[in-house]
């Protein structure tokens, strides 16, 4: 077994294990943590994957941003009473048995279509940097980034007019 | 070298369990993040092809994802504590007015 997948596998298990963490933990605050790190952990992967850009956005935006907002929010409203009643036990069993055949028809799909699988190696050192991306950005996809502008605008708005009081 | 099957799977482990924990929680910010959960693991699938292909679009494309994310993240989370405001609750088993 070579180093990269033992690093692989061992980075695989803590980010299943934090998933799994979000999806059983009783506390709304453990559940935000858990998915911090599960998000720090897919950054991680963007490292090894040649995507060193959107790793670093990963971390400040999704890990940081974003999972401070859900926290804030959290705390607004106060984890003593975003206590809920237990779930139905039905609705557990079906829920997993659902997941289980998503995931296996997920599974049953790629191994069908994916046979000759290529190896994920290094590329040049360009491909993923700032640099690349930048460039990328502002000849091919100018226009979705103009319209990604209106889109946080429009965003902001909407959460100043929902939440104010009035 | 890893095979980029490795990923898929690992992609659609964690898309299933975001996927199960909107179907089990009842906690609306708990769903949420399930929600999030699901984007993240479309996302590791987007990189790891476009590390396979060798083509920036698919990194460009989980750049446009984490935009609209934080966009979704800000509406959503002004909605919730609307909710809550009306209600005093985020179950989402109580919030049911509209049923038929």
């Amino acid at each position: 077994m070579s180093v990269d997948l033992i690093f692989f596998l061992a980075l695989a298990i803590v980010a299943v294990g934090a998933a799994l963490g979000l999806l059983f933990s009783r506390n709304a605050v453990y559940a935000a943590l858990f998915l911090v790190l599960n998000f720090i952990t897919v950054a991680v992967y963007y490292l090894l994957l040649n995507a060193p850009f959107l790793a670093m956005a990963q971390v400040t935006v999704y890990a940081g941003a974003i999972m401070v907002l859900f926290l804030f929010v959290i705390m607004l409203l106060g984890t003593k009473k975003l206590k809920t009643r237990g779930e139905h036990l039905w609705q557990r069993r079906l829920a997993i048995g659902l997941g289980v055949i998503l995931f296996a028809e997920i599974a049953a799909l790629f191994l069908a279509k994916g046979q000759n699988v290529l190896m994920v190696g290094d590329i040049g050192s360009k491909f993923g940097s700032p640099e690349g991306i930048g460039i990328e950005l502002f000849t091919q996809y100018l226009l979705p980034f103009e319209i990604t502008s209106i889109l946080l605008l429009v965003g902001m708005i909407g959460a100043i007019v929902l939440t104010k009081d009035d | 070298m890893i095979p980029i099957s490795y990923y898929i799977i690992l992609s659609a482990l964690l898309f299933t369990i975001g996927a199960v924990c909107v179907l089990i929680r009842r906690n609306a910010i708990i769903i949420f993040m399930g929600i999030e959960l699901m984007l993240n693991a479309a996302n590791l699938a987007f990189v790891a092809f476009a590390n396979q292909h060798q083509v920036l679009s698919g990194q460009i494309f989980v750049f446009f994802v984490m935009t609209v994310a934080a966009a979704e993240v800000a509406i959503g989370l002004a909605l919730i504590v609307t909710i809550f405001r009306s209600k005093q609750s985020i179950d989402v088993d109580q919030i049911s007015s509209l049923k038929g």
